[in-house]
């Protein structure tokens, strides 16, 4: 795989004077093949790091937008390896792809062989919104063994040990969640964001310049700038997956929707 | 009834949350960073309120007082004759609002109380810990809101009314398969957004740490009181304990005070359905895997991708597709049987004690007669008339006479219904 690490692709946008923009998209919506070109959309209109949702019964961190279409994708007969093949598709590309997943499709799977077929798919690595590092010495273990990124998230209700302790075990990027809420229902402002970006930052070890993402409540332009003054990445989801769901039956139309939102967003990254 | 509180088990989690130690997995915290410092702050909160006697005198004389604790011990002595072997049975179907779950959420809204939040959330399934969870929020003057899934809505119109009446916000959930597993995601969503103020009464003993090891706290006077009744009336502990097994509260309820008793064997008794050769039941240890669910690693009724599967049961309050991790962990280290009992089998028990004693059981409860039943025929055979098993009746059966007039024809004549009952010769 000849593709830009996550890190690289931070570094990148760094050097530019702006943030990275990340996408997320889960798999298999609206069908595999649906979901590729989805997700390939997001490559072409300017996402510098791409996240790919696995789609799971029981979402916790998810509102109602990304539920739907993960249920969708999970009724469509979604699976584990359609997911990696999807991974490979994206990550083809050249753009780093990470999966974003619950924990307990990993585990089934079987943490080192995840691991492997992830690496061996060209993935970058693992966004795990309910596994937190004092919960996860098998796939730390399975990713350093594999140099995948490891993403861990912090919130505005972390204490600073916590947020020292989160930032210590990432590589890639660290997720900030926005505000305290779960996916696509309330707006993230930059001003919300600012203390535990702040923290993040002073927090991280010494020397790492682990770039901070923010997501949840992330969907307009504006937002975009807003946010990208203050932190390294801006990631969107809910407002992604919106466009899809609004455009169900006309699926060229639900990729132009996206292409413009990703379009609106990337330059919204760059007016920061 | 006095709350032990300092009364620990060879079987007890670790501080943090791990039964039988990290390398064997059971349990743990599975869950977003955002709710972890809610999670430490209820766990620092219950131990000092566990060590605080003040607290603890409070919570013991609301049980007493409010609840009707101590529930009796209740020698079932035509039912003991069926099986040639005495039968207890713990009585928390005379409980305040007819089941064991009223002590976990007076227990848990006292703690709520104590740390100064003045919302609770709660899941339910049937709607039982939804109305046990009302009435207490009523009684301790909190808000409450209770995620229902859509589907039990429906099949439980009468508890939602019961939620309204005692002045909570129901709110039905849609998603996911829209049932409880799908009311507690959206407990969870809610309390991530809302922790400041609002705490979380889990319904069970399962979930992310501490709740199993909080809610045993709060539910094992049911097994610290029945020991005792035990021993005062008949001098002996009993050979066998028996328990209903969804989530595990009851059971765990009772348990936990017989644990370190070597010579009382342990029965779960878990909802099997039509059968666990069928894919329409819910005997989660009998027949899952191990695996992570609703933040512990359990046993999970799931496919060979890790995606949840749908449980079934007639039983409303034991159709869950996980169960507590200590059941897990005392299932894996053989302390515990952990046994499936059927649809059919529950009903049937469920009109036996009815006939037999005039105690018309949850059919939750059911399920617990019906193994232990089996427990007391092979123990008669073994020890004779003298054996012991006690069965913990959890709750009765008023919510579930919708299911029994379906389940049994109950609107047919007498001649006929009685063709269906299999009563055997009382002596």
């Amino acid at each position: 795989m000849s593709g830009t690490t996550t890190a690289t692709a931070f570094a990148t946008a760094r050097a530019e004077g702006r943030a990275a923009l990340v996408g997320y998209l889960p798999a298999g919506y609206p069908d595999v093949a649906g979901g590729i070109d989805a997700l390939r959309t997001l490559v072409d209109a300017g996402c510098d790091v791409i996240e790919i949702g696995l789609p799971y019964s029981d979402p916790v961190m998810d509102g109602p937008t990304i539920q739907a279409a993960a249920q969708a994708a999970l009724e469509g007969g979604v699976r584990t390896a359609d997911v990696l093949r999807t991974v490979e598709a994206v990550a083809a590309t050249g753009t780093p792809t990470l999966v974003m997943t619950y924990w307990n499709p990993v585990e089934r799977y079987g943490v080192p062989r995840f691991a492997a077929d992830l690496a061996s798919a060209g993935g970058a690595g693992l966004i795990t919104p309910d596994l937190t590092p004092d919960s996860a010495p098998e796939w730390i273990a399975a990713a350093d063994e594999h140099g995948l990124d490891k993403v861990f998230l912090v919130a505005p209700s972390s204490t600073d040990e916590r947020i020292a302790m989160t930032t210590a075990a990432c590589r890639g990027f660290v997720y900030a969640t926005g505000i305290m809420g779960v996916t696509g229902t309330t707006q993230t402002t930059a001003a919300g964001v600012a203390p535990l970006v702040a923290r993040t930052r002073a927090l991280s070890p010494e020397g790492s310049d682990l770039p901070v993402g923010v997501g949840v409540g992330v969907s307009t332009g504006d937002q975009a700038a807003d946010l990208a003054e203050h932190v390294d990445g801006v990631i969107v989801g809910s407002a992604f997956v919106r466009r899809l769901l609004d455009h169900a039956d006309d699926r060229p139309a639900g990729l132009r929707a996206l292409a413009a939102l990703a379009e609106e967003l990337a330059s919204g990254v760059r007016r920061g | 009834m006095t709350t032990e509180v300092d009364r620990t088990t060879s079987y007890d989690a670790d501080d943090r949350g791990w039964f039988g130690g990290p390398e064997h997995g059971w349990g743990g915290r599975f869950m977003p960073e955002a709710l972890v410092a809610a999670l430490d702050e209820l766990t620092e909160a219950w131990h000092d309120a566990m060590a605080d006697s003040s607290f603890v005198a409070e919570f013991d004389a609301i049980l007493r007082d409010y609840a009707g604790m101590p529930s009796p011990l209740y020698h079932a002595e035509r039912l003991s004759r069926q099986v040639g072997a005495r039968i207890l049975l713990k009585r928390e179907d005379l409980n305040h609002t007819g089941a064991h779950k009223i002590r976990n959420v007076l227990g848990q809204a006292l703690l709520t109380k104590r740390m100064g939040k003045t919302r609770v959330i709660a899941e339910t399934g049937a709607g039982q810990h939804g109305v046990a969870s009302a009435t207490a929020a009523a009684y301790f003057g909190l808000d409450c809101t209770v995620y229902m899934g859509a589907v039990d809505t429906r099949r439980q119109a009468l508890n939602v009314a019961r939620m309204h009446l005692l002045g909570a916000t129901v709110v039905p959930v849609e998603s996911g398969s829209a049932t409880l597993k799908d009311a507690i995601n959206e407990a969870l969503r809610d309390w991530v957004a809302s922790v400041d103020h609002t705490a979380y009464l889990f319904g069970t003993a399962a979930g992310p740490h501490p709740f199993p090891s909080l809610v045993r706290d709060f539910t094992r006077g049911i097994g610290d009181e029945a020991r005792a009744q035990c021993l005062e009336k008949y001098g002996v502990l009993p050979d066998a304990v028996a328990a209903c097994v969804g989530g595990g509260s009851n059971a765990i309820g009772l348990f936990t005070a017989f644990l370190d008793d070597e010579g009382v064997a342990i029965h779960g008794f878990e909802p099997g359905g039509e059968g666990v050769d069928t894919p329409r039941h819910a005997a989660t240890i009998h027949a899952g895997e191990k695996g992570v669910l609703h933040g512990a690693r359990t046993y999970v009724l799931q496919d060979a991708d890790g995606q949840t599967i749908e449980s079934h049961s007639i039983s409303a309050g034991l159709d869950y597709p996980g169960v507590g991790p200590q059941h897990a962990h005392l299932a894996a280290t053989g302390r515990a049987t952990y046994t499936p009992v059927t649809d059919a089998e529950a009903m049937e028990a469920m009109a036996l004690l009815s006939r037999t004693e005039g105690i018309i059981p949850a059919i939750e409860s059911a399920h617990a007669i019906a193994g232990a039943m089996r427990v007391a025929r092979e123990l008669a055979e073994e020890k004779g008339p003298d054996a012991t098993v006690l069965v913990n009746l959890s709750g009765r059966g008023d919510k579930d006479m919708g299911t029994a007039i379906e389940w049994f024809g109950l609107g047919r004549t007498e001649a006929e219904i009685s063709d269906d009952v299999t009563e055997e010769p009382v002596g």
